[in-house]
């Protein structure tokens, strides 16, 4: 095939025509353009852990964008199968394969060996249930809020605890917002990781009454004006909540309340909590959060964290007007419901706006879970607990190797890529991560390695494609899929003539359909089936190796 | 930590990003600590230079039997080198050139040169990938390595790679692929050994590579630019590359429009500024001449002649450079090609896909001579005929890997999975060893292996000569499938005997060849009913 024959065959190609120089100021009308391969591949990429093949034409096929959103923001409606012993000798009685988080109390022993398994357990376990996702964007928003309301196993040391806040987050993810503050509040994992088990009326502990306003409800925007007197009122009326250990929940005390009566500043329309005796004291949460949540800038903050998580980190002038402002309208007419804000997010003009595309860096979860998803990695299967863990235990430690440790955020902020100006996302990149990327991409579409015989099956993927036998066409298929990024005609002509053609001449396509053929026609031959996987194998590397396969 | 703490301790966070978590960024430099468990690799300074000539390269023409011209010429009547044209090699009669490749000629009298006969393997492939690999890897026609024999030898050499890399003993890449994707050849068990020059270097745009497309002025734009000036940053032998290429500011000149003297003078230029690295993989690409490789008119010139001269003039301006650069005792090279092409060519001045063709051997301390017979050639050749292999590439391998890297023989089946014959190619003052070995082109008129009767009905027997140890005689048919091998085991010195049971066989040509030690013979049998 030549240089022009090479060229007629992509008719699609200028579809995705380089992004438009600039800003736009696209806003929140929804979006009415085509909904085709690269619009589907972005919605995809955003909303789930990467995109696979068959993710791809099930977007494809339910018609138009706008269902594809709704099927990806329904939220599941089951809670996965906890996780389990996959350690051994447990002192409080578990069998292993059995599930630990409701096991009995006991006597930490010091480094506590058994806080540390459950510790490895519990990640492994979450890892999993990431790497088996279903078409709903509420796994990425569990992560999500993981981020928002931190806590972390290190901190808070009993795994069981820690298990009941991951499914708070599950349970509210799609959820109210107003709710989920109210439920994590509290969260005996949250009490425990700032001290609010520790607050009494004596002398208030301020921890998690600073964090509730500067991180979690109203943040340090140009227009948040919360005081130091506000932290203190909001301490006070968050005194008296325990934690048992026996029941793995929480309670109110009202003798450790503080019922005397709270003051807010100007910034809270100078409003009153009035202060509660008895079991009536636990009321006075509800009165705090109507205060915070009916400030403005409470939908302002959220909706601004969203945006950096799913959109891009700059929010300019043109953003905060265009975006920001009418989606926390629409939080706040929604009582701080969050489906609403991300179907608008997700249907809008300014989602599929080309400059808004391609431009989000994976984080090492999205990366780690997204890679294994686009491929199909196999692990062992659940009901094989030891190995299961242990292949999921493998991918969980990579993401912590490229900074991000599922279950332990650095510190209560979360990621520092999520806030940290002005580099934010770009933080998730340095001389130390990037190698590592490439290492497990390395590893997994090299089959060798990593254990458990975990490996991308090139042949496997290459197959669900539209026209594998067509070396043109599967690299075209394979960026597609694999790339947010346009790539240049001579970056194609590479990989087709020095990878799959393995440096012959370009005018012979047929090498690589006669390989396919062959290989296809007879799959379990070792030779046949060689000289296409090695191929495969080169190219899928390139594409995972190269800076480009970092953007989402 | 708390946040609060955290931003107190490390206020300048931002900028250093890789700390962050507790993740230092030193996890992968150099570890002398490590670098001294790991065992020092053989300490020479010798590099190998591979040359892949892409495509099949039709042997028969590059290297031309003029003891048999009369045969060579009536196989290939439309395509053949003018017997007057054909370049001589100084003290060889039986052996020519082709008339492009002057440079080669000259090298050769200069005693820079070795010949390979006809190198293959039984039942060689005809597919150009999977040939490939099999040249690639040093696998056999029927067997699957996922690993390339040079990953091989250079994991068996750092067995630790990429752990711990660079480090004091090796602070350079332990091979370098010129251009941007690593050839199979260098992929290691875990590991590809080998690294791709690409943009991070100067000599980017002498090489077609991929191109790195430009990015526009967008959000994508500027976050892919972040991520590849990381990735440039990361490279961890970036450095050591850069600085070994600026180290030579004068180089004797190459030929122009000349993509493999393009690659071979920045190998020069690498080898020449301090690089400790062991391989390095060129590759040119063309030879897949199924027609016209000739112009009809004069035969010594044409397509064909265009790559030949070009891989010459390439190999004789990089000999010349490193000479003038004092490094040319590092370097030895070697070319080869996934196949040779058919004895007989087709009707459209072409040859199709083959089997077993020479490989030129070039360097200072390589043994000048041309190894092996001509081919054997059938009076009147058919279009299914093919080169029989006198020598395994492996073989060359081997050879190499021994007398060039100083692999002993007891470690040379651990890379290469087999034993395999050993050839005079470099000479033993090169590992500061001298063996005798036998002088392979003064076997003239020794016959190592006769057949009676000859021509054949069923069965015929195999007489031959061993100087003792190991000794085989492997049964090829003319496409050069392995039909037989009915010697193959270690001998006490004498003469033996042993019968071939051909009834089974189509009637046709057989060749019978003999290997024992260094010396190979092939006998042509003859199968008639």
């Amino acid at each position: 095939m030549d240089r022009r024959q090479f060229l007629t065959l992509s008719p699609t190609r200028h579809k995705t025509a380089k992004a438009p120089f600039g800003r736009t100021d696209s806003g929140i009308a929804p979006f009415t353009g085509a909904f085709d391969t690269a619009q589907a591949v972005h919605l995809l990429k955003r909303a789930l852990f990467g995109a696979s093949p068959a993710d791809l034409s099930w977007a494809k096929g339910l018609g138009s964008m706008d269902q594809a959103v709704d099927a990806l923001l329904t939220p599941l409606a089951t809670m996965p199968s906890p996780p389990v012993n996959n350690y051994g000798d447990d002192a409080t009685g578990i069998a292993p394969g059995a599930t630990w988080v409701n096991a009995p109390a006991y006597v930490r022993m010091e480094n506590d060996p058994l806080g540390q398994n459950r510790q490895r357990s519990y990640k492994a376990w979450w890892t999993g249930v990431m790497l088996n996702q279903t078409r709903s964007i509420h796994e990425k928003m569990v992560l999500f809020w993981h981020n928002h309301f931190v806590t972390e196993t290190q901190t808070v040391t009993d795994l069981r605890y820690v298990y009941k806040y991951n499914t708070t987050l599950r349970q509210y993810a799609l959820g109210n917002f107003k709710a989920l503050t109210k439920a994590i509040t509290k969260d005996p994992a949250m009490l425990i990781y700032l001290n609010g088990n520790l607050n009494g009326k004596t002398a208030a502990d301020e921890n998690y009454a600073r964090e509730l306003h500067e991180l979690f409800t109203i943040g340090k925007g140009p227009d948040s004006h919360y005081t130091e007197d506000d932290v203190r009122a909001s301490a006070r009326v968050l005194t008296g909540y325990r934690v048992d250990e026996n029941t793995i929940t929480s309670h109110f005390d009202s003798t450790q309340h503080d019922f005397t009566n709270k003051q807010f500043s100007d910034f809270y329309g100078a409003k009153t909590v009035t202060g509660k005796t008895g079991p009536a004291g636990e009321t006075e949460l509800d009165d705090l959060l109507n205060i915070i949540f009916s400030q403005p800038e409470c939908a302002k903050f959220i909706v601004r964290k969203l945006y950096r998580f799913f959109i891009y980190y700059k929010i300019d002038d043109a953003v905060e007007q265009n975006v920001i402002a009418p989606l926390a309208d629409i939080f706040r007419t929604n009582n701080y419901e969050i489906l609403p804000v991300l179907s608008a997010l997700f249907k809008s003009e300014h989602f599929y706006d080309p400059l808004n595309m391609s431009c989000l860096i994976k984080s090492p979860i999205d990366f780690c879970i997204g890679l294994c998803r686009e491929f199909s990695v196999v692990f062992p299967a659940a009901s094989d607990y030891m190995n299961a863990y242990e292949a999921w235990d493998y991918i969980r430690d990579f993401a912590g190797k490229m900074l991000q440790n599922i279950g332990d955020p650095p510190l209560v902020a979360g990621w520092a890529p999520y806030y940290q100006e002005p580099m934010f996302h770009e933080m998730w990149i340095n001389t130390d991560t990037l190698p590592k990327r490439n290492m497990l991409s390395d590893y997994l579409v090299q089959g060798q390695g990593a254990p458990h015989d975990l490996k991308i099956d090139v042949l496997a993927f290459a197959d669900q494609l539209s026209d594998p036998g067509n070396p043109v066409t599967l690299v075209k298929d394979s960026l597609d899929l694999l790339y947010r990024v346009d790539v240049s005609d001579s970056l194609r002509s590479f990989m087709k003539n020095s990878i799959l053609l393995s440096g012959q001449s370009p005018n012979s396509d047929y090498y690589w359909t006669d390989a396919w053929q062959a290989y296809k026609g007879n799959p379990g031959d070792a030779a046949t089936r060689t000289v296409v996987e090695s191929r495969l194998k080169a190219m899928y590397k390139f594409i995972m190796d190269l800076s480009e396969y970092q953007l989402s | 930590m708390r946040r609060r703490d955290f931003l107190k301790h490390t206020a300048s966070a931002a900028v250093l990003p890789s700390i962050i978590d507790g993740f230092s960024v030193k996890a992968f430099s150099t570890s002398p600590m490590l670098a001294a468990l790991q065992g020092a690799a053989t300490d020479n300074d010798h590099v190998l230079v591979m040359i892949q000539l892409t495509g099949g390269n039709d042997g028969l023409n590059m290297v031309i039997p003029l003891d048999i011209y009369d045969k060579y010429q009536a196989a290939r009547s439309n395509i053949a080198i003018q017997q007057g044209k054909v370049l001589p090699l100084a003290n060889n009669i039986k052996t020519g050139i082709h008339p492009a490749m002057t440079g080669i000629q000259e090298l050769y009298d200069d005693g820079k040169v070795c010949i390979l006969q006809s190198v293959g393997y039984p039942s060689p492939d005809y597919s150009h990938f999977r040939a490939t690999d099999i040249w690639l890897s040093g696998s056999g026609a029927k067997d699957i390595l996922n690993t390339g024999w040079g990953g091989r030898y250079l994991g068996f050499e750092y067995p630790n790679f990429p752990e711990g890399f660079p480090n004091a003993d090796a602070p350079d890449p332990l091979a370098i692929q010129i251009g941007s994707l690593v050839s199979p050849v260098f992929q290691g068990t875990a590991a590809s050994m080998g690294i791709a020059i690409t943009s991070a270097t100067d000599f980017y745009d002498l090489l077609e590579n991929p191109p790195i497309d430009p990015v526009p002025n967008t959000h994508w734009g500027d976050e892919l630019t972040y991520i590849r000036l990381i990735a440039k940053q990361s490279d961890k032998y970036t450095d050591s590359i850069k600085l070994a290429a600026g180290k030579v500011t004068q180089q004797s000149p190459y030929p122009a429009n000349n993509d493999l003297a393009a690659q071979l003078k920045i190998v020069a230029r690498l080898v020449a500024g301090g690089l400790k690295t062991r391989m390095y993989m060129v590759s040119t690409g063309g030879f897949d001449t199924h027609a016209s490789q000739t112009e009809a008119g004069d035969t010594s010139k044409g397509y064909h002649a265009e790559l030949l001269g070009k891989v010459s003039a390439a190999i004789k301006a990089f000999m010349d450079d490193l000479t003038r650069l004092k490094v040319s005792k590092r370097v030895v090279g070697m070319t080869f090609s996934e196949f040779g092409r058919r004895t007989k060519s087709n009707g459209s001045m072409g040859t199709d896909h083959g089997a077993a063709a020479p490989m030129i051997v070039f360097g200072d301390y390589v043994l000048q001579g041309v190894l092996g017979n001509s081919p054997n050639i059938p009076d009147a050749a058919s279009v299914g005929d093919n080169i029989p292999m006198q020598y395994d590439f492996r073989s060359v391998y081997a050879s190499i890997l021994e007398q060039w890297f100083c692999v002993k023989e007891s470690d040379l089946k651990t890379i290469l999975l087999d034993d395999y014959q050993r050839l005079p190619i470099v000479s033993g003052i090169a590992c500061g060893l001298i063996t005798s070995t036998d002088d392979v082109n003064q076997n003239a008129g020794i016959n190592y292996i006769t057949n009676y009767p000859n021509p054949f009905a069923d069965k015929t027997y195999l007489k031959y000569k061993t100087k003792g140890g190991h000794t085989m005689i492997q049964i090829f048919d003319t496409t050069g499938r392995l039909i037989q091998v009915p010697v193959n085991k270690i001998h006490t010195p004498g003469d033996y005997t042993v019968t071939f049971d051909g009834e089974d066989l189509p009637n046709g040509v057989y060749y019978a060849r003999f290997q024992n030690g260094t010396i190979q013979q092939v006998r042509t049998m003859l199968k008639v009913r």
